[in-house]
């Protein structure tokens, strides 16, 4: 019985990791006990590996995980912390629960892949709170890959709170395979001297259907920001932009920067807004919607390439 | 023939390029040179209005810019795209595709070609903060990794520094050396020098074609202020 207990879940382990290299990840850093990772499939925890300076605590709920996970005062992670969640089969509902802190004077880079290959009718949610202490920096790099069929909705929810001296970055990347339906939202305040930067690239195909709200407040003296988005549409897909930056305080500084290529009956909308009410603040923005480049495609069907090869080719420079 | 707001660029043009020949086009700004090339690489909005494209016996007059491309065709634009976060050694890969790819040997051999060290710009975005004569480099690599039997050149001189103009000629005589055939377009005496034919363009006409000097000399003393005007245009 124990036997094929472990069987099955060793076949799980297979399945993720070859879902983790569909995301384009590395599965074997997830077996290296110097690394510390999480594998997370659909409410299973198959491996929580911490490793000196990182406690990391979990809890498997009905559809889900809740994932704690502290990095102690003072602990430069010298490797990235590598995380991935997925679900395996076709259908079903994943929520993962995160509570991220990495108390003062920490830093850490945690490398998460999403990854629903098989999708046909899949929820994943995630609502994650970072606490980002004094002096602190948190690097979080999070590639999806959402399979073929384009059957999933990916609800991303994040609040970051960056203390004084703080620096968060992220970096979202969903460019192959289907979207499906995303609808991401993260917002961040930023106190006295901290930095955010956050990056978001996206490619959507056929029906899909991208959200994308990002927002900071500028609250302390001197916060800095700046949001960045890619995202390509093509067929039939929407998406739908969001960039809002908020200035606070005294020399705070934010940029909004978003830029979409659409194809075919794509639709696109970006709309970034900024709010400031010190006169000592200055929040900028800019925004572009527009098609590839006619000689960009031209050039690479001079080279041999299917005219759709040579749009694919370039947006995925862009979303690089 | 091709027009353009009614006005007709391409008027007059009976060209034949040989196996294995350099041929350059010399001619005024706004002869119709670069629109020639485009017309012969099959571009949007340069689809032939009259007349027919043979390559190597077979009619191209209908192919599209793809499929002149597997047959052999390829340009070097006299502008080069500029492709925001695409490698350099993903770029230069594209044109090898279809032929089975690529090593890493002939990515660096393609950039020592035209003077770049690979280790320097391999992995650099071709957009990325290139100089004008880095990129036009750049694009005459991406034909030499694509082996074509024609590779067209739209003015591979211009924005390149005197010193290496040498090194562009050297290149045109490997290509040829390698097998293809080239049509140049070019302003300068030493590439025209250095082809084995050259045709002279005069506002969408080739004017005549033959001995590379002769039509240079042609076109510097007779052709300025151009003569077509007056003259009916014909065909050496
Ligand atoms: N898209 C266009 N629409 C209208 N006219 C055009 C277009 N493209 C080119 N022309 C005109 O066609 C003529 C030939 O242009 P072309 O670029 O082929 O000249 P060229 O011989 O390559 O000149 P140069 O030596 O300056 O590169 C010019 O008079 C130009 O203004
Ligand atoms: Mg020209």
């Amino acid at each position: 019985m124990t036997q094929i207990t472990i069987n099955t879940l060793s076949n799980e382990i297979e399945s993720m990791d070859a879902a983790y290299s569909a995301a384009g990840g590395d599965a074997a850093v997830l077996h290296q006990h110097e690394l510390a990772s999480l594998v997370i499939s659909g409410n299973k925890v198959l491996n929580a590996n911490g490793t000196e300076g990182i406690v990391l605590e979990t809890q498997e709920t009905k559809h889900g995980v809740d994932v704690k996970m502290t990095i102690k005062k003072g602990y430069k992670i010298p490797l990235p912390v590598h995380l991935c969640f997925g679900l395996i089969p076709e259908d079903g509902l994943q929520e993962i629960n995160m509570n991220f802190v990495a108390e003062e004077d920490s830093a850490v880079e945690l490398i998460a892949h999403c990854t629903f290959p098989n999708a046909v009718k899949i929820i994943h949610r995630m609502d994650a709170q970072m606490h980002i202490g004094k002096n602190a920096s948190l690097k979080y790099i999070e590639t999806h890959f959402h399979g073929p069929h384009g059957g999933i909705q990916v609800v991303p929810r994040a609040h970051i709170k960056i203390e004084e001296g703080g620096s968060y970055c992220t970096n979202f990347s969903l460019v192959s395979g289907r979207v499906g339906y995303l609808e991401f939202d993260y917002s961040v305040d930023a106190e006295k001297d901290s930095v955010c930067e956050m990056v978001t690239k996206v490619y959507g195909k056929k029906d899909d259907k991208i959200k994308v709200i990002e927002k900071v407040s500028l609250n302390g003296e001197n916060a800095r920001s700046v949001i960045k988005s890619r995202l390509a549409i093509t067929d039939n897909a929407e998406s739908e932009f969001r960039g809002i930056t908020e200035g606070h305080a005294p020399r705070a500084r934010g940029h909004v920067d978003c830029m979409e290529v659409i194809q075919g009956n794509a639709k696109a909308e970006a709309i970034p807004i900024v709010r400031v009410d010190n006169p000592l603040a200055k929040v900028t923005h800019e925004a572009a919607i527009g098609c590839v480049d006619k000689k960009e495609v031209e050039t690479l069907m001079a080279r041999g390439l299917e005219e759709d090869d040579a749009i694919d080719t370039i947006v995925k420079g862009m979303l690089a | 023939m091709l027009s353009r707001d009614g006005k007709k660029i391409l008027r007059g043009v009976n060209l034949e390029v040989g196996d294995q020949e350099i041929h350059s086009i010399i001619g005024a700004n706004g002869a119709g040179k670069s629109t020639l090339a485009y017309t012969l690489m099959g571009l949007q909005g340069y689809e032939h209005e009259e007349g027919s494209l043979i390559f190597d016996g077979e009619d191209i007059t209908k192919l599209s810019i793809t499929e002149r491309a597997r047959k052999g065709i390829t340009l070097a634009w006299q502008e080069p795209a500029r492709f925001e976060g695409l490698k350099v050694r993903d770029y230069l890969a594209i044109g090898a595709k279809n032929k089975g790819g690529i090593t890493e040997e002939e990515l660096k051999d393609a950039l020592r070609k035209v003077d770049l060290k690979p280790e320097k710009y391999l992995d650099r975005e071709v957009g990325e903060a290139l100089s004008g004569g880095e990129r036009k480099r750049i694009e005459l690599a991406s034909i030499i990794t694509m082996k074509p039997k024609l590779a067209i050149l739209d003015e591979p001189d211009s924005g390149i520094d005197v010193v290496s103009l040498k090194e562009i000629v050297n290149l045109i005589q490997t290509f040829k050396e390698n097998g293809s055939s080239v049509l140049v377009i070019t302003h300068r005496k030493e590439i025209a020098a250095a082809s084995d034919k050259a045709s002279l363009m005069c506002e969408g006409v080739i004017l005549r074609s033959g001995d590379p000097l002769e039509i240079s000399e042609f076109f510097k003393n007779r052709c300025i202020p151009c003569d077509s005007r007056v003259s009916p245009p014909k065909a050496a």
